[in-house]
């Protein structure tokens, strides 16, 4: 099951040439941009693991790039988000996020329904991938 | 002609160089810096083949040749205050104009924002300046203290290898212009061949001539809204070649610190004398006593 999370997520994957004209708008406004990383698709866990530093006063995509690009040599069956932060006083927060890169079998997810008191049912979403270990869920 | 050559001419069948020229924007950027910047004939030289040589490759692309973007790391060397600094600064926007980079900024560097303290601190630095560069010009300024013989395990090093990859790997995105005083360069080259391979010019910043220095004066003292009075040009007209000889001599920025500290004299005589008003042409002028106060004037037994 396709992952669809921030923007572009119903489009096929975007070409490098496409992301590094979305990095470009966003360099072009200010904002730093950030690259994330998990194993764990669950829509709840909004808090992945970031790839370096955030990356402040850079003028062109290509540098941006370039640290993708490291990020899937390690991380190329997890999934890769990259975020704009924009520290705008106002806005002071993430103006944009989009996936950058996919495992390439996306499990999905199993619905679990636990009874509870008296006939209620109780509803829990499970990704595949976390049955197994951190690390090992994609390869 | 044979037929495919042909072809390819169909479509822009002929353009202008000198339309191409003009729109490119590269005449009054280049005319600026004959203009700006006092002798150093054969940088100037070098910059203009430069600029003729992307020129000429954009017009071949437009006709469907082939035009590979040349290599157009640099290697500036000569002595203290010849004005390498500014010239790679002017550099940025030449090949900005041009369209070689894609920004034209320049990041100006040394040693210590490439190399780290400890062991894993230097890739991440340099990589940071080099995030940084991309699509402009990395200025790094006296480049050979990245290595460091006498100490294997410097991690300057390190950043060697890496500013390599990336000089090798992103030749499109951003230039490297590794600047120092010439024969410290010319040991850091021996030692790292790798460096002098990829660098394609070697451009080398000639020492100024005492004409070159004082119109460079002239020039400071204007944009400062100063001037000379007629006995204060003589004197420094005396002052260059006087100076040239003593140690520690640095062209064009030893002129500027000669020429800030005839302003602090002139301030100090003005003060000095404060019964009178001052006009404004007192405020601007500054005298032949201002400069001949300098201790390079003063006999030899003086001079510790």
């Amino acid at each position: 099951m396709r992952i669809t999370q921030g923007c572009f997520s119903f489009l096929p994957d975007l070409t490098d040439d496409q992301i590094l004209t979305q990095i470009q708008y966003c360099l072009d406004n200010g904002w730093a941009v950030n690259l994330e990383f998990t194993d764990d698709p669950h829509p709840r866990n909004t808090f992945w693991e970031m790839w370096g530093l955030p990356m402040f006063d850079l003028h062109d995509a290509k540098g941006v790039l370039m640290e993708l690009h490291a990020c899937r040599k390690v991380y190329g069956d997890h999934y890769i988000r990259l975020s704009a932060f924009d520290s705008s006083h106002g806005w002071e927060s993430v103006r944009i996020s989009f996936i950058v890169n996919r495992p390439k079998n996306e499990d999905g997810f199993r619905l679990e329904r636990t009874e509870a008191h008296g006939r209620m049912q109780r509803y829990t979403t499970r990704a595949y991938a976390t049955d197994r270990p951190e690390g090992k869920r994609y390869t | 002609m044979n037929e495919i050559g042909e072809a390819r001419l169909a479509e822009p069948a002929k353009i202008n160089l000198a339309e191409e020229f003009a729109q490119s924007g590269v005449g009054p950027v280049l005319k600026q810096l004959d203009d700006e910047l006092i002798g150093l004939a054969p940088v100037k030289q070098r910059i203009r083949e430069i600029a003729a040589l992307l020129l000429v490759d954009r017009v071949r692309s437009k006709f469907g040749l082939a035009a590979q973007a040349p290599t157009l790391h640099m290697s500036f060397t000569g002595n203290p205050g010849t004005g390498k600094t500014t010239v790679a600064a002017r550099m940025a926007e030449i090949l900005h104009r041009l369209g070689y980079i894609r920004r034209g900024h320049l990041v100006a560097v040394t040693r210590d924002d490439l190399v780290g303290q400890y062991i894993g601190h230097t890739a991440p630095k340099t990589k940071e300046v080099l995030k940084k560069a991309m699509g402009g010009v990395l200025f790094i300024d006296e480049a050979y203290y990245l290595y460091r013989q006498e100490n294997e395990r410097d991690y300057g090093q390190e950043s060697i290898e890496i500013l390599l990859q990336v000089m090798e790997n992103h030749r499109d995105d951003l230039v490297v212009i590794l600047a120092g005083y010439a024969e410290k360069m010319e040991r850091f080259f021996h030692s790292n061949p790798g460096f002098r391979s990829r660098v394609a010019h070697h451009i080398d910043f000639p020492d100024y001539t005492d004409g070159d220095l004082f119109a460079i004066a002239g020039k400071m003292l204007g944009s400062l809204n100063y001037k000379l009075s007629d006995g204060a040009q003589e004197a420094l007209a005396e002052y260059i070649p006087l100076r040239r000889t003593q140690p520690l001599f640095a062209n064009a920025r030893s002129i500027r610190n000669a020429l800030d500290r005839a302003r602090l004299r002139q301030a100090n005589r003005l003060f000095a004398t404060q019964d009178t008003e001052l006009t404004l042409d007192a405020l601007t002028t500054i005298e032949a006593e201002d400069i001949r106060q300098s201790r390079v004037f003063q006999p030899k037994e003086n001079c510790g």
